[in-house]
């Protein structure tokens, strides 16, 4: 059981659908969108929000700056 | 409690690790999905914001891609003639010895039309950072050859992969301004990985402290991607990067004094 619980807010409007954060999640937490945003790009989303820890990796290699990450103590 | 209910007392003020820092711009960048300049970018603005010298930093934006910086980071900024932003960062920093000035500029522009500009500015060993993103190729104006593509590597304008006994061989920037006596710090990073960001940062930040201690030139290269130009989806460019670029172009720090 992890030690931390995380989760993140991507604002999927801004973002490109690069995919960088799907690779950089150790937890395999984010997946592309089967739908589309405005622009028509697949954006990222929490497939699996249970898995997230909060470590940020997705927020650090984001070009566009589009995550933001929490992270609490696991109850 | 439901996974939902969960996920949003999870999302609190309280809980915040990492969201945008505000001296980056509301703008969305003009970038294509995937490319570096996007997470350089943001490195410089967290260091500035860290280093609390937002209204203190000047930047000379190249031409190039990144010719739109000045979109993106709200600091002051001044847009150079391609190649001659080192020229305009050593008369603004001379002008202003206490501001922090720093030039970005692609492989473009400062391995190729710029070549002359930055030698000469690390030889005076004026006290600015550059920081070169290096991606092997001509982004902006469609996947051309450039100084630093790779032998063999191919672009709109070497189809056939670069023949080096013909076009010359890829330019370690890097390893040639680190002999002059000019540089202080010149280092090569890349922005591939969690853990790379977080060495790039602390790059970033060192160019800039040395700057404020009056040291000199501090020259920081960044190994990156260009996915359109290379013709690959941005996770492919980065195996492409690890693969092909990473043994021409080593990454470390070459020189700190």
């Amino acid at each position: 059981m992890a030690k931390f619980k995380g989760a993140i807010v991507v604002d999927t409007e801004k973002c490109k659908g690069c995919g960088l954060c799907v690779v950089s999640c150790p937890t395999a937490v984010i997946e592309l969108a089967r739908g589309v945003n405005g622009k028509g790009y697949h954006y990222a989303h929490m497939a699996n929000p249970d898995a997230c820890i909060g470590c940020s990796s997705c927020g650090l290699v984001c070009p566009d700056t589009v995550i933001t990450v929490y992270r609490a103590k696991a109850s | 409690m439901t996974a939902t209910t969960e996920i949003n007392n999870i999302i609190s003020e309280e809980n915040l690790v990492y969201k945008k820092t505000d001296v980056l711009l509301d703008n969305e960048m003009h970038y294509c999905p995937g490319c570096t300049h996007g997470v350089i970018h943001k490195v410089i603005a967290e260091v500035i914001e860290e280093m609390d010298i937002q209204d203190k930093t000047i930047g000379v934006s190249p031409v190039g891609c990144s010719v739109l910086a000045y979109n993106y980071i709200d600091i002051d900024w001044q847009q150079a003639a391609h190649g001659r932003a080192p020229a305009l960062a050593t008369a603004t920093s001379r002008l202003m010895p206490d501001k922090y000035v720093f030039t970005y500029q692609g492989d473009g522009d400062l391995a190729s039309i710029g070549c002359g500009e930055i030698i000469h500015a690390c030889n005076r060993g004026e006290n600015i950072v550059v920081v070169f993103v290096n991606n092997a190729i001509y982004g902006m104006t469609g996947g051309q050859m450039a100084p630093t593509t790779l032998e063999n590597q191919v672009t709109a304008t070497s189809p056939y992969g670069r023949d080096c006994t013909s076009t010359g061989y890829p330019m370690k920037m890097s390893e040639m301004v680190s002999l002059l006596p000019g540089t202080r710090f010149v280092t090569r990073q890349s922005a591939e990985t969690a853990g790379a960001v977080r060495k790039l940062k602390k790059a970033i930040r060192k160019g800039f402290e040395n700057t404020r201690e009056k040291k000199g030139l501090s020259f920081i290269e960044i190994v990156g991607t260009c996915s359109s130009g290379w013709k690959l989806s941005p996770t492919q460019s980065n195996e492409w990067m690890k693969e092909n670029m990473f043994p021409y172009y080593p990454l470390g720090t070459l020189k700190d004094e």
